[in-house]
């Protein structure tokens, strides 16, 4: 019973995770058909700059509430400022392009904002785990859950219910499925699809690099951790379906539940479970779960 | 036919000023040693391994280059030429290792080349090493099938292998921990996580026949998130963990499993822990058992020589020398040795096959430790390895070691001519302790 509850609560955080890093990812393609590699770099940023931020915030020994809204701010205000030169300075040079050289351009970006992280931060590690400790623990028998965890849940919940919120009830994310549906329908009933493309890329970006800020406490900010999220990323949304938000988090609540069963009962398989389940997933739905039939076009 | 006397004595000047200047160049050219240091200088390894081992290789060049090492490494560079290096990125697939070897042989023409901190890398660059002819200090990778799968001619590693660190991590556990009955491991799932749990979990049955494995968890390497793994290890009965995580991996598990009490509730034998104390700080829970690939920094004992290299490290970088730096540092003085060795031999710059031929089954005093070229038909170091405990000093605001304890080299690795497993599987047979 300890082991279900464990493998339960286990799947749930690793799919909050998954999920908080991937929906970025999964909306940038749902509208601009672009997989965008430099995702993982928007990660790495956001957890380096909240691993900075937080690390000078609680030197100073200042409340801890304030950590927890300098640690998002901080990955946040990134992704804003590295989203919007990216797409300004690079990616609207090559819209229209092949979508396997659109590939590469993020690619190349990935590459050197790899570099750059290490320019601006050296090849050091960054530890940021006092949000971590601060958030305490709880007891279920002998099973430790912790505060932070649990928090992390919350946050992709609540995400998810914003999302959803903010694509049907907002003009802005009504624009925004009308451009993930029919680009060309969208552009012929005047809707600036320029502009769309500009802030959902720039959104993509803030959900990255928040994404990498929520794991900063969890992890060591180190070189490379860019690479290791992208692969999950795309893993989760080809399961649920390149460019659905709802695709996204069933993705990523399959793939945790079913990584954390199998790190519990047969840890064996615990390296090949993702990719045997997205490969199971593509075999009988090659457009991922949650896409919808397409219509041919002649 | 006219002769003009100033422009024929200009001529002869040039002549004898050029055959002047090419003889200089070819002496410079031959006063110099060309090194190739290989180590991580980006991606997930740099921090914790690569940069401390370059980090070192700088300094000691320096050093030597200036003949301002101590005794009895207090001669110019290497059989008094002045070292070269050139540092490549060990970044990359292992057939870009490859690559990256023959660029360096082929068109730097280095005349040796010292590398390496993934075992991959090593077994990927050791044939080339053999076809290429080229003298190639290992430094860093653990792997013990380097020697064991065939001897090497032009191939040498001076830092032991990593048997080592699980024979005396199974040692020191077994000291420290009463009346074992079961224990976990976590290792990262690939060659240096597999290799050093199976002879972890080999040489405890060695020293605790009754105790038995609980858990075993091998997460993909840099994976990062630990939740599941941890939770597994909370509902076990184990007494102890045993993990070979390194870098990024062990500072992200040390960081969840504390914030869930999992470190409060059993400790974790950290056989590369030493590289990760300076920045887990304050994060690393008392009773954690810290090994590093030998009796190297924290672990290490004062002497004339580690005092010397850890002040100018330490004066250089802001941080203290790693185990890394350590390696680094042994196998640019064991090539040192060998290659003084040599050239005294010859009476000028020696040829390779005689460096080679010094090198072979040589002693010599690395920072931390004695080293004796005793394994691999002598390419193949051994020395001592010591094991602590931590515990937090609230005056210093970091962990000190406590309770540390030396294993004697023949104490802890498989004597020569014998594969690690078939050591352990016939019960450490030979092992010297005391």
């Amino acid at each position: 019973m300890l082991t279900a509850f464990a493998i339960l609560t286990d799947g749930l955080v690793y799919a909050a995770y998954l999920f908080v890093v991937a929906i970025g990812l999964t909306l940038i393609f749902g509208v601009m058909k672009i997989l965008n590699v430099a995702h993982g770099a928007f990660y790495a940023f956001g957890a380096y700059g909240s691993a900075t931020a937080v690390g000078l915030y609680f030197d100073r020994g200042l409340p801890v509430a304030g950590g927890f809204l300098l640690m998002v701010l901080a990955g946040m205000t990134l992704g804003l400022v590295i989203g919007f030169v990216l797409e300004r300075g690079i990616l609207r040079l090559v819209y229209g392009k092949d979508e396997v050289i659109v590939v590469l351009v993020t690619y190349a970006v990935f590459l050197i904002l790899e570099d750059v992280v290490i320019l601006i931060w050296g090849p050091g590690t960054y530890p940021a785990y006092q949000p971590l400790v601060a958030a305490g623990n709880v007891a279920v028998g002998r099973l430790i859950l912790s505060g932070y965890d649990l928090g992390l849940i919350g946050f992709a919940v609540v995400l998810a219910f914003a999302a959803r919120l903010a694509l049907r009830h907002t003009r802005y994310g009504r624009l925004l499925t009308v451009v993930i549906f029919d680009r060309e329908t969208a552009a012929a009933f005047g809707i600036d699809v320029t502009t769309v493309y500009t802030a959902t890329f720039v959104l993509g970006a803030v959900l990255g690099a928040l994404g990498g800020a929520v794991m900063a406490p969890k992890i060591a900010v180190t070189l490379g951790i860019g690479v290791e999220v992208i692969v999950l990323a795309f893993a989760v949304v080809a399961i649920g379906g390149m460019g659905s938000v709802e695709g996204a988090l069933v993705g990523a609540v399959i793939v945790g539940l079913c990584r954390a069963a199998a790190v519990h009962l047969v840890p064996q398989v615990e390296l090949f479970v993702i990719y045997g389940v997205m490969a199971l997933v593509l075999v009988f739905r090659p457009y991922g779960l949650f896409t919808r039939a397409r219509p041919r076009r002649i | 036919m006219q002769h003009h006397p100033v422009r024929n004595s200009a001529a002869a000047v040039l002549t004898v000023a050029a055959a002047w200047a090419l003889q200089g160049a070819a002496q410079a050219q031959q006063a110099t040693v060309k090194l190739g240091i290989v180590s991580f200088l980006t991606g997930p390894a740099a921090g914790p391994f690569g940069i401390p081992g370059r980090n070192a290789a700088e300094i000691l060049i320096e050093a030597l280059n200036a003949g301002g090492a101590p005794a009895p490494y207090n001669t110019v560079g290497l059989g008094g030429a002045r070292i070269e290096a050139k540092y490549v990125d060990e970044v990359g697939s292992t057939a870009n290792q490859v690559t990256e070897f023959r660029n360096l042989v082929q068109r730097d023409n280095v005349d040796a080349v010292v590398g390496y901190v993934s075992s991959g890398s090593c077994l990927a660059v050791a044939p080339a090493a053999e076809e290429l002819k080229e003298l190639t200090v290992l430094y860093d990778c653990g792997t013990p099938r380097i020697f064991e799968e065939g001897p090497h001619k032009y191939v040498f590693r001076v830092t032991p292998h990593a048997t080592m660190d699980s024979v005396a991590a199974a040692r020191y556990a077994t000291h420290s921990i009463k009346d074992i009955s079961t224990y976990s491991g976590l290792n990262q799932n690939y060659a240096w996580g597999q290799d050093s749990w199976r002879d972890f979990v080999l040489a405890m049955k060695v020293l605790a026949p009754k105790a038995g494995v609980d858990k075993e968890l091998f997460p993909k390497l840099f994976a990062g998130e630990y939740g599941a793994e941890i939770s597994a290890l909370l509902t076990s009965s184990s007494q102890f963990i045993h993990s070979s995580f390194y870098d990024g991996d062990l500072e992200a598990f040390v960081f969840q499993a504390t914030a869930r009490g999992l470190l409060q509730r059993m400790p974790v034998v950290m056989t590369t822990g030493e590289s990760a104390m300076q920045r887990l700080g304050a994060g690393l829970p008392d009773g954690t058992i810290i090994g590093g690939r030998g009796p190297h920094g924290m672990l290490s004992k004062p002497s004339p020589l580690n005092d010397w290299f850890q002040k100018v490290y330490t004066d250089r970088y802001g941080v203290r020398p790693t185990y890394p730096s350590y390696h680094m540092a042994q196998s640019i003085l064991g090539l040192k040795t060998a290659w003084d060795k040599a050239a005294a031999g010859a009476g000028a710059r020696p040829g390779i096959d005689q460096v080679i031929a010094a090198f072979e089954g040589i002693e010599f005093q690395g920072p931390s430790a004695t080293i004796r070229m005793a394994l691999g038909k002598g390419h193949q170091g051994i020395s001592e390895i010591s094991y602590g405990t931590s515990r937090f000093n609230k005056q210093t605001g970091r962990p000190d070691l406590v309770d540390v304890v030396f294993y004697p080299a023949e104490c802890v690795n498989p004597p020569d001519g014998m594969t690690a497993v078939a050591w352990l599987e016939g019960g450490m047979k030979g092992a010297m302790c005391n």
